[in-house]
């Protein structure tokens, strides 16, 4: 753990934040157990907090986190985490709200940019899902349009945004996660019909 | 007493039994104090916050019960600089401990004294018994998990260290011979306790020695139990199954820092730490507790108002009850602490009730009968 990157990663998050409208960044830690490497991490997020009057900062214990995932997830908006923590975190908010097949995400750092699946990016599927070809492509599609929002197009990035969740609320072509019967082309063909 | 010949018997009684159908037979004078003379003690530490109000809970209703239990009851807090070494040497003696949580300081050179205890106890099984109780309606169905965990090592050995101002250090230790240990007391638990499948969880793609040297060792155990399923899950995928599917586990078997995560989600899928019980054993010794978030010590407003909720630490009693063998006072607390959960008259603000913890309590001693 090093001040550095705890920094750099606390400024994001409330950068983050800032630029996108958004109330609360929550720090996950177990500074109680671990207390001089989340110790360090927590005295990082303070740090910056105090730059960004602004917006409310608050802390949550790892395990208590969970819970309240579990629970109450209404209550979180912008958390930052060290990494393992993140992980799990990232993993459980997904499993909350759909499933890993539907959360976008990427990795970002000072002069690149990566776009993935958003939680459990590592994942390669099991078998089955590569013969029957019944990957749930949402997830990356929504990815690709925070890409093409990064990359400055931001009317490209709505107009697929737009659609991918019209064919969602329609309901007709999911994929086995979502509860359909649909291949994966089936939802990409579902999802060009309504670009138009 | 936890002797070494009755340690299989205790793995067993501590897991959730369903209810007998058959009359204890108890050893004779097993309802008085023992032929030497001395009364059947347990240690109460009421703790820190809310613990002293749940402590206080099992204490009525141990006094109603006229259950054959003797309190020796110690005070320890928090920021005492260590565990006081009379409160040790009571537990060495009496065996069994029954506790509340210990407010530990954030940061700074003070270490837990929950994490101290469990360590100095050598309690290396943690157990979480996470189920749907009736009349408490989650949005999950059929969930029963258990979660052993590691209790002495992992990313909870305490070794940090500044390695220049900036830039910390922390050791993640795992031993061959701890990872061992938890793997067999996870399959015993199994075998003891008819369950069918223990699911250990790893993260062993990033941490691949570390993780790596438990998988091992859990691969090696469960080839002596050949008749219980076996199978692993990251930690990742893990935490998004429970949340998801959560009926899939059963017992799941963890090191130390993904046991408090997992147990923590699990209770808070069938109702949130307040409900569900577990405790810490080792060899000798055995420390009952709140089962998920056994450090926790309750908010400022719950300690003023009274309204912890005494479930958890109840149902804890009532496995130290069958620990110490007196199943039917077991069965009888259970029953009555069910019985208040299902009417769903009195309850606290964790389930959505407004009752104090006293409410509570009075509730169960009426329900006892």
């Amino acid at each position: 753990m090093t001040k550095f990157c705890s920094e750099r990663i606390a400024k994001y998050a409330f950068e983050y934040a800032y630029l996108n409208n958004r109330k609360t960044v929550t720090a996950v830690h177990k500074a109680n157990i671990m207390k001089l490497a989340d110790g360090l991490f927590l005295e990082s997020c303070r740090q910056v907090a105090t730059k960004y009057p602004s917006i409310k900062y608050n802390e949550i214990i790892v395990d208590n986190c969970c819970m309240q995932l579990v629970s109450k997830p209404e209550q979180f908006n912008v958390m930052v985490t060290p990494n393992l923590y993140g992980n799990l975190v990232a993993n459980t908010a997904a499993g909350i709200a759909g499933g890993t097949g539907v959360m976008p995400g990427g990795n970002v750092g000072a002069d690149h940019a990566v776009f993935e699946q958003g939680a459990s990016a590592g994942n390669v599927g099991n078998e089955k899902l590569l013969e029957q070809k019944k990957a749930n492509p949402v997830a990356l599609l929504l990815s690709s349009a925070m890409m093409l929002r990064h990359l400055q197009f931001p009317s490209f990035a709505d107009r697929l945004e737009t659609a991918v969740k019209r064919v969602i609320s329609d309901g007709k072509y999911m994929t086995k996660d979502l509860g359909g019967a649909s291949t994966t082309q089936e939802v990409v063909d579902a999802v060009i019909a309504t670009l138009h | 007493m936890a002797t070494t010949r009755s340690i299989p018997l205790l793995k067993r009684l501590i897991g959730k039994q369903p209810s007998r159908s058959v009359t204890y037979m108890h050893r004779p004078g097993a309802g008085s104090p023992r032929p030497d003379g001395s009364p059947r003690q347990v240690t109460l530490i009421p703790g820190d916050g809310i613990g002293p109000l749940v402590t206080n809970a099992v204490e009525q209703v141990m006094e109603a019960m006229h259950a054959p239990v003797y309190f020796e009851k110690f005070e320890v807090h928090g920021n005492m600089k260590k565990f006081p070494e009379e409160v040790l040497d009571s537990i060495r003696r009496n065996k069994v401990c029954i506790k509340g949580g210990l407010a530990t300081p954030m940061g700074g050179g003070v270490s837990s004294l929950n994490v101290f205890l469990r360590k100095e106890l050598d309690l290396y099984a943690s157990l979480v018994n996470c189920f749907n109780m009736k009349g408490l309606p989650t949005r999950h169905e059929n969930v029963d998990i258990v979660v052993i965990r590691e209790n002495t090592e992992g990313e909870y050995a305490g070794l940090e260290h500044e390695v220049v101002p900036g830039v910390v250090e922390s050791l993640k230790v795992i031993t061959k011979f701890c990872s061992e240990r938890i793997a067999s007391y996870a399959f015993e638990y199994a075998y003891l306790n008819n369950r069918k499948k223990v699911t250990a969880v790893h993260k062993a793609n990033i941490m691949k020695l570390a993780d790596g040297l438990f998988l091992e060792a859990c691969r090696e155990v469960a080839q002596k139990h050949p008749d219980i399923q076996y199978n692993e899950i990251i930690v990742d995928n893990c935490c998004m199954q429970l949340v998801s599917r959560p009926e899939q586990f059963d017992v799941m078997v963890t090191p130390n820092l993904y046991g408090n995560l997992v147990a923590n989600t699990a209770a808070g899928i069938c109702g949130g730490t307040g409900v569900m019980p577990g405790g810490n054993v080792g060899a000798e010794h055995a420390v009952f507790e709140q089962g998920a978030s056994a450090g926790n010590v309750g908010k400022e407003s719950m300690v003023k108002k009274k309204t912890a909720n005494p479930v958890a630490l109840l149902l804890s009693s009532a496995m130290m009850l069958r620990h110490l063998q007196f199943p039917s006072f077991a069965d009888r607390l259970e029953n009555a602490v069910q019985r208040v959960i299902l009417d769903g008259k009195v309850r606290t603000k964790d389930l959505g009730g407004s009752n104090t913890t006293q409410d509570v309590v009075d509730a169960v001693i009426k329900a006892l009968g």
